[in-house]
């Protein structure tokens, strides 16, 4: 190919996507000739991270820049489409629509809060932090504040908030891995961490950022394309997002036809655990305002703190590019957020209508243990009926599923061939991969980059630099896959948490010192340290049983350290005295675009 | 005042309409939401349902690119636009 890889970059993508759907329909025709169900999904998987490590062996760079900023070249739509794979994880990807499927409205606050806080993002915060010309968070944090202490405490944050998520998106992908390879769960943890590190380690940012636009491609086509042929098959329409009134409308009437039976406590023992039955209203309004918002508004400010998120902003060519970039980043998470309420509509009716073929409410039980994906679903430990009041037929208080299921199930509900399902999983790989990728190079990059070589070692070499990120990517992420090999929490839970401490510890420090120049380094240390011990206390309180107050939960705690953090440094900012000249000069250069960055173009 | 001076008033104006707009989008229309629901809305949904599903999410799509075209005029405006070779 003539030119250069940037100016070739849609023709490289255009042709790995067509790629990628000639090996769908290959796998489509092998599954008529007799191929077995087991070895697509192998296939799949092994097909798209041997790509993925091809990508990462091919971006593999010597350069400090290269490695930190991917050279700061990315263009803005591919920045986008890299960010949106950065963002969602595994759990956007396998347990979302299984979240709104059960909680419906209460839940759909982490819709709107993981989109809105992209708002702040663009307009607070990232193309103030291109023009400093950060390799990291904390570089920014240690350049506007200045001194090690106020670097130490920002990379203490990062790590704190970045390791909780990271574990998650580990889990996730050995989750996967294990079913679709059909190993033990406990190695299939390290063969993910495996794939994940093939396409980092050699690169870093440049390996990251070009194997995220290809995992963003599979990802989208693997959750789209199910909705599409479902919608289609089930006859409620041709584009779903604009058609499904009708299906709304008839879950609330059967919710209205069946209720929601409450079970006895003994009878809800002998259900198998992380399973949930259809306790909540699908479309009704069935959380108060501010149980809302409240969840809406952490995760928005949590948007706007995590690290992995802004860093990929670091790596567009100019300040211009990266406010854009923003705007793409957000449209393409759309595209997969605004598909999850219409699987979830789609799986729910589908499984509860009894006009329906594929409806079971209703069915005698018999009936249904006959069916083989229920079978199938309830050996994989994803769905269960129990006859609690001995009538032999299946109410709806009666059916249990896991929420991994509305996501991985519902194409073999529907009838869609096996393809569709090893390209699903292929699909959670690719979103836990990628967050996963970007949350280890967040932390493997603040500690090299601002402990080792701000702190420790200024003097050290590009060289032994990067062979010190490295290190720090492997252990890292081992240190991740041995946590994740525990299963202590569930995916989601970690996730969300992961939001209240980043914004605990960062929001403000990172807002006020672009937005507020008397913001001084006693403020911002004290509102790091302090926001973060404060949100950890409430969780910690809340957790052991403490009452907590205005309704703020364990999944909102951030908004508590994040006021505590605002409190402490604007008091604290005002009681020392005020920055030095040189610091305000900086921040009138950071406002605006033109000129040099603050920070050299290596450092 | 200095060019620079103008220059940042006008995008800390910018910030407080975009803040607003993201106000009534994240939070002000969900005060509201358990009335909004009863009405039918756009393809026939619930409102509150919709803008959970879509609306709310499209906004903020069409308010960053809203405010980054808004932010470069005002870039412009002042002359403290990238250049190209920089």
């Amino acid at each position: 190919m003539k030119g250069n890889f940037i100016d070739n970059l849609p023709k490289v993508y255009g042709i790995y996507t067509g790629g990628f759907i000639g090996f769908i329909i290959i796998m489509a025709i092998a599954e008529q000739m007799g191929m077995t169900a087991k070895a697509i999904g192998i296939a799949f998987v092994a097909f798209t991270v041997f790509i993925y490590a091809l990508i990462g062996w091919l971006s593999r760079t010597a350069q400090a820049d290269a490695y930190y900023v991917a050279g700061r070249q990315v263009p803005t739509v591919f920045n986008g489409m890299a960010t949106a794979a950065d963002w969602m994880s595994g759990a956007s990807f396998v347990a979302m629509a299984g979240g709104i499927y059960f909680k419906g409205y209460g839940y759909m606050a982490l819709l709107v809060g993981w989109t809105g806080g992209y708002v702040l993002v663009a307009s607070l915060l990232a193309p103030y932090l291109r023009k400093f010309g950060c390799y990291t968070v904390p570089d920014f944090i240690g350049t506007r504040y200045g001194g090690n202490l106020a670097r130490f405490s920002a990379v203490v944050v990062l790590t704190v908030a970045s390791f909780t998520y990271v574990t998650a998106q580990i889990n996730a992908t050995g989750t996967i891995a294990s079913v679709a390879l059909d190993i033990p769960f406990q190695y299939a943890v390290y063969v993910g961490l495996i794939s994940i590190l093939l396409c980092s380690m050699l690169g870093g940012m440049r390996g990251v950022t070009w194997t995220q636009v290809a995992q963003y491609i599979v990802l989208i086509i693997a959750y789209l394309l199910p909705v599409f042929w479902i919608s289609n098959k089930m006859g409620a329409g041709f584009f779903p997002h604009f058609m499904l009134a009708d299906e709304v409308a008839r879950i609330g009437e059967l919710e209205q036809q069946f209720g929601f039976v409450k079970n006895a406590a003994a009878d809800l023992k002998s259900v198998p655990k992380g399973l949930a039955g259809i306790t909540k209203a699908h479309s009704a309004v069935n959380a108060t305002p501010w149980a809302f918002i409240s969840l809406a508004l952490a995760m928005m400010m949590g948007t706007a703190s995590l690290p992995h998120v802004m860093m990929r902003y670091f790596t567009t060519p100019s300040v211009k590019a990266a406010r854009k970039s923003v705007g793409w980043s957000l449209f393409f998470i759309f595209l997969l957020y605004s598909s999850a309420p219409m699987l979830a509509t789609l799986s729910k009716l589908s499984l509860i209508d009894p006009n329906l073929p594929t409806g079971i409410i209703g069915k005698t039980f018999a009936e249904v243990e006959a069916i083989d994906w229920y079978q199938n679903w309830n050996q994989a430990n994803l769905m269960f009926i129990s006859d609690f009041n001995g009538n032999g037929t299946l109410e709806l208080n009666e059916f249990f599923m896991g929420g991994k299921a509305v996501v991985l199930a519902t194409p073999e509900i529907a009838g869609l061939p096996y393809v569709i399902s090893g390209l699903v999983a292929a699909g959670g790989m690719a979103a836990a991969m990628s967050t996963a990728d970007g949350l280890i190079l967040a932390i493997a990059n603040a500690i090299s980059h601002d402990v080792y070589y701000k702190i420790i070692d200024p003097k050290a070499e590009t060289a032994k630099r990067l062979l010190v990120a490295r290190v720090l990517l492997v252990v890292i992420g081992f240190a991740g896959a041995t946590i994740a090999a525990m299963e202590i929490q569930g995916i989601l839970g970690s996730v969300i948490w992961a939001f209240d401490f980043a914004m605990s510890g960062l929001f403000f420090p990172l807002v006020l010192g672009v937005w507020w120049k008397r913001a001084n380094r006693q403020g911002a240390i004290a509102g790091m340290l302090g926001g973060l011990a404060a949100g950890t206390w409430y969780l910690v309180w809340v957790r052991t049983g403490g009452s907590g107050f205005l309704g703020i939960t364990q999944l909102t705690f951030g908004i508590f350290g994040s006021a505590v953090s605002l409190v402490l440094m604007v008091v604290v900012s005002l009681m020392t005295t005020e920055p030095d000249k040189a610091t305000q000069k900086m921040v009138d250069d950071v406002r605006v675009p033109s000129g040099k960055t603050i920070l050299g173009k290596s450092h | 005042m200095s060019n620079q001076q103008k220059h940042w008033e006008k995008t800390r104006s910018l910030l407080f309409i975009t803040l607003a707009i993201w106000f009534v989008f994240s939070i002000g229309i969900f005060l509201f939401g358990a009335e909004m629901n009863e009405v039918a809305g756009p393809f026939g949904y619930p409102w509150t349902y919709w803008f959970t599903c879509q609306g709310s999410l499209g906004a903020f799509v069409i308010l960053i690119f809203w405010f980054a075209n808004r932010q470069e005029k005002i870039d412009e405006e002042f002359g403290f636009s990238e250049r190209e070779d920089e």
